[in-house]
């Protein structure tokens, strides 16, 4: 059992949960993740460790409210329990050898993004990172990334707040402009980061993607989070989450991704049936 | 009295019924049916049923003592030997094992030592043996570390506890058993045995930690730094293969233990309930004839396939399932294509559409002793199927050997170890489907006895001569 020591509401329909993991604390590197399952009857689901401390063994997930499971997540309040979370998994990511990094997220990508831009920064890479959502509101952890990034760029869709457009339009300008960036790591919904490794092998840009495959174990065991990456099967899982952008095969990834949409919306009827009780 | 050439038959839930529900097929002997089956003993001197067992069950002498209805005592003498008879007796091959050998089987059925051995440890099932007592008396020694709570686990940690050790297990998932609780289904073990079962180990003081993988949670160098004096690693072999045919990673296509484990683990037939879902459509194939290929075949048909097809690239004898489960699977409506290997599988909007293959026959012998299939040119065919299910075998997760560091393995992955079960690097005893790979759940037990010997052995003279 794993008590919710913390909890903050980021943005509409996204939160923070600070618990206590020693073990996952301790072995976090950026990048890795765990798997929760809140409940005896719960399903197990995957989540980014967004941040952690060796020292009093609490780690922090972010999430964004999208189906049954984070909403019951975001239903639990301080004091309550996680029966279960189980990390850290997958392979964190190289930080060595980048000196101008540029990292962009989408949406609640951004929460996913956030360890990675804190690793590049504290290992002394120059970092520019761009967050965007649909409106102002959905903005997060602006004053986080300010403080661990050299240049922070925002983006809305509906021009509410920061660059009216897309955060690939602040990364065109920067590719145009800047020879000298050597990785974008881009963190999103699946069409962004398609549409982000579409523009920088263009520009012979090196990019690094986060999965968010549909798993079940976490562990290789399934191979339910299998993606195709460089015409080879991989399981994100294990050897991913994180994968080189230009070598992705993304539609696969869509198309996988929708396997569940009618077991999704059923759970979707059943969680507003007992909010609504 | 006249000699009963046959086996008592054991009552089963009938076919039609149960394939709408989950609970058990075979409802297991009755006490006058078990001393009838009994009576077919015949308490042989040289006994080679007990030599056909992997862990020397002694056969006749519990056959004798539930002869004479000494239902407790045989329960002891099983125990003896074996410390999860409740589930040896439901999922060991026996037909090549205790009762291949059987004296009997030689003109007539063997004596049904499997249905025997259920009878007596599901009649002692309530009466938990704590064995508690035996325990407390005895001083507390060294910290062994268990890794897998599956039967090789489970079983080393018995043995030690029984001595007296203290002993941790570390279990990757939130549930214990492996293979026993996310592989093989409620209708062929139901899950309140194996928690029984679990129950009695913790009962000896086994303290069991879930949700911990080492290699990644935790590595072996730092469980030894956290005063373990000795390790045993029992973690499986459960790395799914695929074909790597066109069209695997189609929406639909499950390997067996993605299936199996959303179903089982997750309890997905009581979706949604419970909330992780599985899809099955109505025509599904199964690749695969063993007893993973058979589990995810009849789970399909009760999950409400209309149609659930077996394709398998040997013929009929080569079919590695137990025999019992074929039985069951044909009889639920399984339909078997035998001498057939899928090529390809074909998508209609992201979704498997069909499958196509090829036939087969068998060539000369290949090294494993069994005749060779070979593709026959120009016969392939199609079917129409909306799920394929690949169950072609299981080989060892690197996730703890890649992650640990002078642990030897063979090519295949699984951990090289000695005649002791110790590998190349001291205080670690490894035993299961890691070494052997694939194998069975007696075998698995039988290797954790073994390393739990060795492991006090090696703690009592704290000597280390392997010889890897
Ligand atoms: C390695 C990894 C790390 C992740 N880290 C985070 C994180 O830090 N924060 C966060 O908010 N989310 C993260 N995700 C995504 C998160 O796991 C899913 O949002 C979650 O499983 C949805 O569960 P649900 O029951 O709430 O929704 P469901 O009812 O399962 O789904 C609701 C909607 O979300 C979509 N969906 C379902 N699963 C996923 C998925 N894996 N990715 C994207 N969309 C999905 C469905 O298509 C559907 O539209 C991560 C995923 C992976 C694989
Ligand atoms: C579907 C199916 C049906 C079967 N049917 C039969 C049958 O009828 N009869 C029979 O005799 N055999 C059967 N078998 C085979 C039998 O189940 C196995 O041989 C047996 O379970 C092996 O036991 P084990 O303890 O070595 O490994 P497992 O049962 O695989 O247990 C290993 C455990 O270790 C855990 N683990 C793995 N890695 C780590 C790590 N790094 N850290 C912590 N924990 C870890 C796993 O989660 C798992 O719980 C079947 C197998 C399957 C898959
Ligand atoms: S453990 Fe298995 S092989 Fe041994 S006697 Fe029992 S059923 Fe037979
Ligand atoms: S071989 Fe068969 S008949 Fe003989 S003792 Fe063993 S079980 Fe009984
Ligand atoms: S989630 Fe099961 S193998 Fe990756």
């Amino acid at each position: 059992m794993f008590k919710i020591l913390e909890k903050e509401v980021l943005a509409k329909g996204i939160k923070r949960i600070n618990v206590k993991a020693p073990m996952i604390a301790n072995k976090t590197k950026a990048g890795n993740f765990i798997i929760l399952r809140i409940d005896e009857k719960g399903e197990r689901i995957p989540l980014t460790v967004a941040d952690y401390d060796r020292e009093t063994g609490i780690i922090s997930i972010i999430f964004q409210e999208v189906g049954y499971t984070t909403k019951q997540l975001g239903s639990l309040e301080v004091g309550e329990h996680i029966k279960d979370i189980v990390g850290p998994l997958g392979k964190h990511i190289e930080l060595e050898g980048y000196k101008k990094v540029v990292c962009l997220g989408g949406g609640s990508g951004t929460a996913l993004l956030y360890p990675k831009v804190k690793a590049f920064y504290n290992k002394g890479s120059e970092v520019i990172a761009i967050t965007g959502a649909r409106t102002k509101d959905l903005i997060i952890l602006e004053d986080e990334l300010a403080e661990i990034s050299n240049k922070l760029y925002i983006a809305t869709d509906d021009g509410s707040y920061g660059h009216h457009g897309f955060v690939t339009d602040i990364l065109k300008d920067l590719l145009e402009e800047d020879q000298e960036i050597d990785l974008v790591v881009a963190i999103g919904p699946v069409p962004m980061m398609k549409a982000v490794a579409d523009m920088t092998a263009a520009y012979g840009v090196e990019t690094i993607v986060s999965l968010n495959s549909l798993m079940v174990d976490g562990t290789g065991m399934c191979g339910g989070c299998r993606v195709t990456v460089g015409g080879e099967t991989k399981f994100t899982c294990v050897d991913g989450p994180a994968f080189d952008g230009h070598q992705v095969d993304f539609n696969e990834l869509i198309n996988r991704l929708s396997f569940y949409k009618d077991e999704e919306e059923v759970h979707q009827c059943r969680l507003d049936e007992e909010v609504n009780k | 009295m006249a000699l009963q050439k046959k086996k008592t038959e054991m009552r089963n839930q009938d076919p039609t019924e149960r394939i709408n529900n989950f609970k058990e097929v075979p409802y297991g002997y009755n006490k006058e049916e078990a001393i009838n089956e009994a009576e077919r003993c015949l308490q042989c001197p040289k006994s080679p049923c007990v030599n056909g067992c992997p862990v020397n069950v002694p056969i006749p002498d519990f056959i004798k003592a539930l002869k004479k209805g000494k239902i407790e005592e045989a329960n002891d003498i099983i125990k003896s030997k074996n410390n999860l008879p409740a589930i040896c007796g439901r999922v060991c091959p026996q037909e090549s094992q205790c009762e291949k050998v059987c004296v009997m089987g030689a003109k007539n059925e063997p004596v049904a030592i499997g249905r025997l051995e259920r009878f007596v440890a599901d009649s002692m099932l309530d009466k938990v043996n704590t064995s508690a007592d035996a325990v407390a008396d005895k001083v507390s020694k060294e910290k062994v570390a268990v890794i897998g709570a599956g039967p090789a686990g489970l079983t080393a940690a018995a043995d030690l506890a029984k001595e007296g050790y203290q002993v941790t297990i570390f279990e990757a998932l939130h549930d214990t058993g492996g293979v026993l609780r996310y592989g093989i289904p409620e209708f062929r073990l139901p899950k309140k045995i194996l928690d029984k079962e679990v129950e009695s180990v913790r009962a000896l003081g086994v303290d069991i930690r879930v949700n911990v993988i080492v290699g990644k949670s935790v590595t072996i160098d730092e469980l030894f730094a956290e005063d373990y004096q000795a390790i045993f690693i029992g973690t499986g072999a459960g790395l799914p293969r695929f074909m790597n045919i066109p069209g695997e990673n189609l929406n639909g296509v499950y390997s067996a233990n993605e299936f199996l484990t959303r179903v089982n683990l997750m309890k997905a037939y009581k979706y949604p309930d419970y909330r992780t879902p599985v899809k099955i459509g109505n025509r599904v194939a199964v690749i695969g004839a063993g007893n993973v290929a058979m589990d995810s075949a009849r789970t399909a048909r009760r999950l409400g396939a209309d149609e659930v097809v077996i394709v398998y690239r040997r013929s009929e004898e080569e079919m590695p399932a137990r025999d019992e489960e074929i039985e069951h699977a044909r009889e639920e409506g399984v339909i078997f294509k035998l001498l057939n290997n899928p090529v390809k599988i074909d998508g209609q909007e992201g979704r498997v559409f069909s499958m196509e293959c090829i036939k087969m026959e068998l060539g000369d012998e290949d090294d494993s002793g069994r005749r060779r299939p070979v593709p026959i040119e120009g016969s392939n065919w199609t079917m129409e199927v909306d799920t394929v299910i690949v169950a072609i075998g299981q080989t060892p997760n690197p996730l703890l050997t890649s992650n640990t560091e002078n642990l030897k393995t063979e090519s295949w992955g699984g951990i090289m170890v000695d005649d002791r079960l110790a590998t190349s690097r001291e205080g670690v005893f490894a035993g299961g489907d890691i070494v052997t790979g694939a194998a069975t759940v007696i075998q698995a037990m039988g290797a954790g006895k073994k390393a739990a010997r060795s492991i006090i052995d090696y703690l009592t003279s704290k000597e280390w001569s392997g010889k890897n």
